[in-house]
């Protein structure tokens, strides 16, 4: 039997005070995306078209560099904020909840140092 | 983990049929839910079949009709009959409403009533609704202030300032729009949902108010405030026509305004 009241139930353990800077970046990442998107869409018509070493001179000019390590940046950071939210959504479990959150962030941080690392290296080493 | 299917004993079996009296020749179909806690048996949808010249033109017309002439076995709330008191909102043919001021006319064929969505049945279409007032109290729905008020006068506030309470004021707390909200379906437990958050909105932009800070202080978290995904079932459902989607969008606005303005 549970004798807390339905007052204490709802205010748990109050307000974590923290959601808002989550919220903003995902919008300011995908805000971001639009445009490098459509810059992508340039670099992937390169890859697929274009011979290995016209495609890697393009993409070490430096507005091209940038591009990549701002597309890289921000892909990699929405991913990781949206799946947190549709795992928070979803997984009711505390402990599966935090496992999966850690999991997320991890792999998508790993996939962005190994996007940036393939990214100096072509650009650096040709 | 969120449930997609329904539990063994909520499973709908097919319940009694109440023809339409001999002769009646305007016709309607009602399909609606039967559980009642002390039977012990599976939910049920039993039919009755009105004669529609001899019923109201209010959806809950012809419930209470059922209720008084066919069968007085049918439980639920209903109060003011003019959409005042939000007592009597169920979920008709899918999609949830105050049945006292919705035409019976504005569907067609078989109506389907349902009581609101993912809240817990106390019999028939009478959902629990303490927890839902549990998260209203929790916002702290009345004015907070330091300022005494002036001697012999009430707060005033400007027109203007009067005018941004419009459609926010006029909510009856029917719940619609929060038993709509998938985001509350799964997380109602710590998401305060469209209808509790249009009326923490509604203190945030009264004038007269003076702990906006705190106000948003207790908002602010991924879960209370967070969980609202702009799904927009709450505007698109909620029977006064206010816009909770907005109240939420414009309260989330107020806390990037807080952190960056």
């Amino acid at each position: 039997m549970d004798y807390r009241s339905p007052l204490a139930k709802v205010r748990g353990l109050g307000s974590a005070k923290t959601g808002t800077f989550h919220w903003w970046m995902l919008r300011v990442t995908a805000a971001a995306l639009i445009p490098l998107s459509f810059w992508l869409i340039t670099f992937l018509d390169l890859s697929i078209h274009a011979p290995y070493q016209q495609t890697v001179d393009w993409l070490a000019s430096p507005l091209n560099t940038v591009c990549i390590v701002a597309w890289i940046v921000a892909v990699f950071y929405h991913a990781a904020l949206g799946l947190q939210v549709v795992i928070e959504d979803y997984v009711a479990a505390e402990g599966l909840k935090i496992i999966s959150v850690w999991v997320i962030n991890l792999v998508f941080l790993f996939l962005a140092i190994a996007a940036l690392i393939a990214v100096f290296r072509i650009v650096l080493v040709g | 983990m969120a449930e997609f299917t329904l539990p063994k004993n909520s499973v709908l079996t097919e319940g009694k049929t109440f023809k339409a009296p001999q002769g009646a020749t305007n016709i309607r179909r009602f399909e609606i839910y039967r559980w009642n806690p002390d039977s012990g048996e599976n939910p049920r949808i039993d039919v009755y079949e009105l004669d529609m010249d001899s019923c109201g033109p209010m959806v809950l017309d012809a419930i209470l009709k059922i209720k008084n002439e066919i069968d007085t076995t049918l439980t639920f709330r209903r109060s003011c009959r003019e959409g005042v008191c939000g007592s009597c909102a169920m979920c008709v043919n899918g999609k949830n409403t105050l049945v006292c001021t919705k035409a019976i006319d504005s569907y067609s064929g078989t109506i389907k009533i349902f009581p609101l969505p993912h809240l817990q049945v106390i019999k028939d279409l009478v959902p629990d609704m303490t927890h839902f007032y549990a998260q209203y109290a929790s916002i702290k729905p009345w004015i907070e202030t330091q300022t005494p008020p002036p001697a012999d006068a009430e707060r005033l506030q400007s027109r203007e300032d009067r005018e941004k309470l419009d459609g926010l004021y006029d909510c009856v707390l029917c719940a619609c729009c929060s038993t709509s909200c998938p985001s509350y379906w799964w997380n109602s437990e710590r998401y305060l949902g469209p209808a509790i958050l249009l009326q923490a909105y509604r203190w945030l932009v009264d004038s007269r108010d003076e702990s906006t800070g705190e106000r948003l202080d207790e908002l602010e978290d991924p879960f209370k405030l967070y969980r609202c995904h702009t799904i927009m079932n709450c505007t698109d459902t909620c029977p006064k026509d206010l816009n909770p989607a907005k109240a939420i969008a414009e309260t989330k606005k107020l806390l990037v305004q807080r952190k960056l303005g």
